[in-house]
């Protein structure tokens, strides 16, 4: 369990890089600037005393209406000797989304950067191969982007006369 | 030697002392007809229910589809049971082009049929974007008699398909559709 004195070690330790703290339900949230976002979680990890080794997952986040701040990049980490977990954030604009990797500091980052470049277009700077991993290499757009309609394109058995609409 | 055939599946004939004549086709369509060798293209829930079909209950080798091939090459009817994703669609597509004519496709399912529930990026929407269906089964899962059904019809199309279809014009325009060479 993560006590306040911990969480203010962490915010001690990672300074100036942290420019908000959150709390999402039992997750501490640091949210870093884009710029500091590689240099943070290198301290998060390499620290011997926070010693978050694990990165238990990553996601995007795209969110339109946040204006300047559309994409966000959301990692969790996880310390097992100490059970802690936290989580990092950091928010960058639509037309900037060159990323550092992380895939250096923690190599299980690499299909997790590689998944999240497929759902929306990261680019992440100096990963070793950066390519698409779920979806087929054909897809020439995002599909995780809220600027497409959910359904398939394709699809025309769901024209409104068909429901009598 | 007797022989045990259905006397409504006999096609028509002339029938002696110790022999049984009747055109080619017919011997050859009844000959195909029971000795269907289905390969299940199982990828969810509907390949759950195929098992269902071939197990000891509804038993699927009662009609001659006693043999599952799990080689494209040595099968003649390919079921397609469960949600078929775009990245799958091409390699659907290389199995079914694997296997020797002639064959048949049965479509199981709704998500096989049309996408299904998943009308989404990732999700082919019906199996007939990529490949010819003959019989496609409706349901989500269909039920094992369903499936019997669909099995029983494709043994129908095969007991009366005329022996030259395979190389007819006909037969090369509908692969032409698909872009099946």
């Amino acid at each position: 369990m993560i006590t306040t004195e911990i969480k203010e070690s962490i915010q001690s330790k990672l300074g100036n890089f942290v420019i908000a703290v959150e709390q999402h339900y039992d997750f501490p949230v640091y949210i870093v600037k884009k710029a500091h976002l590689h240099e943070a979680l290198k301290t998060l990890k390499e620290d011997p005393e926070l010693n978050f080794h694990f990165l238990t997952t990553m996601c995007g986040i795209h969110s339109p209406e946040n204006e300047g701040a559309e994409f966000g990049l959301m990692y969790q980490l996880h310390n097992m000797p100490n059970n802690w977990r936290i989580r990092v954030r950091a928010f960058m604009s639509k037309n900037d989304l060159d990323v550092p990797t992380v895939s250096d500091i923690w190599p299980s980052a690499n299909w997790q950067e590689r998944q999240e470049y497929d759902f929306y277009g990261f680019n992440f700077t100096g990963h070793p191969d950066l390519r698409r991993i779920l979806n087929m290499e054909e897809m020439n757009y995002f599909p995780m982007r809220r600027e497409y309609p959910l359904e398939d394109a394709w699809r025309d058995d769901k024209e409104d006369k068909y429901f009598g609409r | 030697m007797a022989v045990n055939i259905d006397p409504k599946n006999t096609p028509p004939g002339y029938e002696g002392q110790g022999f049984f004549a009747t055109t080619l086709d017919k011997a050859v369509g009844l000959g195909r007809a029971n000795s269907l060798w289905p390969l299940p293209f199982a990828t969810s829930c509907c390949g759950i229910e195929f098992m269902a079909t071939m197990g000891s209950n509804y038993d699927l080798a009662r009609f001659g589809s006693e043999r599952i091939s799990f080689s494209p090459r040595q099968a003649d009817l390919l079921i397609v049971a469960g949600t078929i994703s775009k990245k799958l669609a091409p390699i659907l597509r290389q199995v079914y082009e694997q296997m020797a004519e002639p064959k048949w496709v049965i479509s199981m399912g709704a998500c096989a049929s049309s996408g299904g529930i998943f009308d989404t990026y990732s999700v082919l929407q019906g199996i007939d974007r990529v490949i010819p269906v003959d019989v496609y089964v409706p349901g989500c899962p269909p039920r094992p008699e369903q499936l019997i059904d669909a099995l029983m019809q494709v043994q129908e199309m095969a007991r009366n398909e005329r022996r030259d279809y395979r190389q007819s014009e006909r037969y090369q325009k509908r692969l032409e559709k698909y872009g099946i060479e």
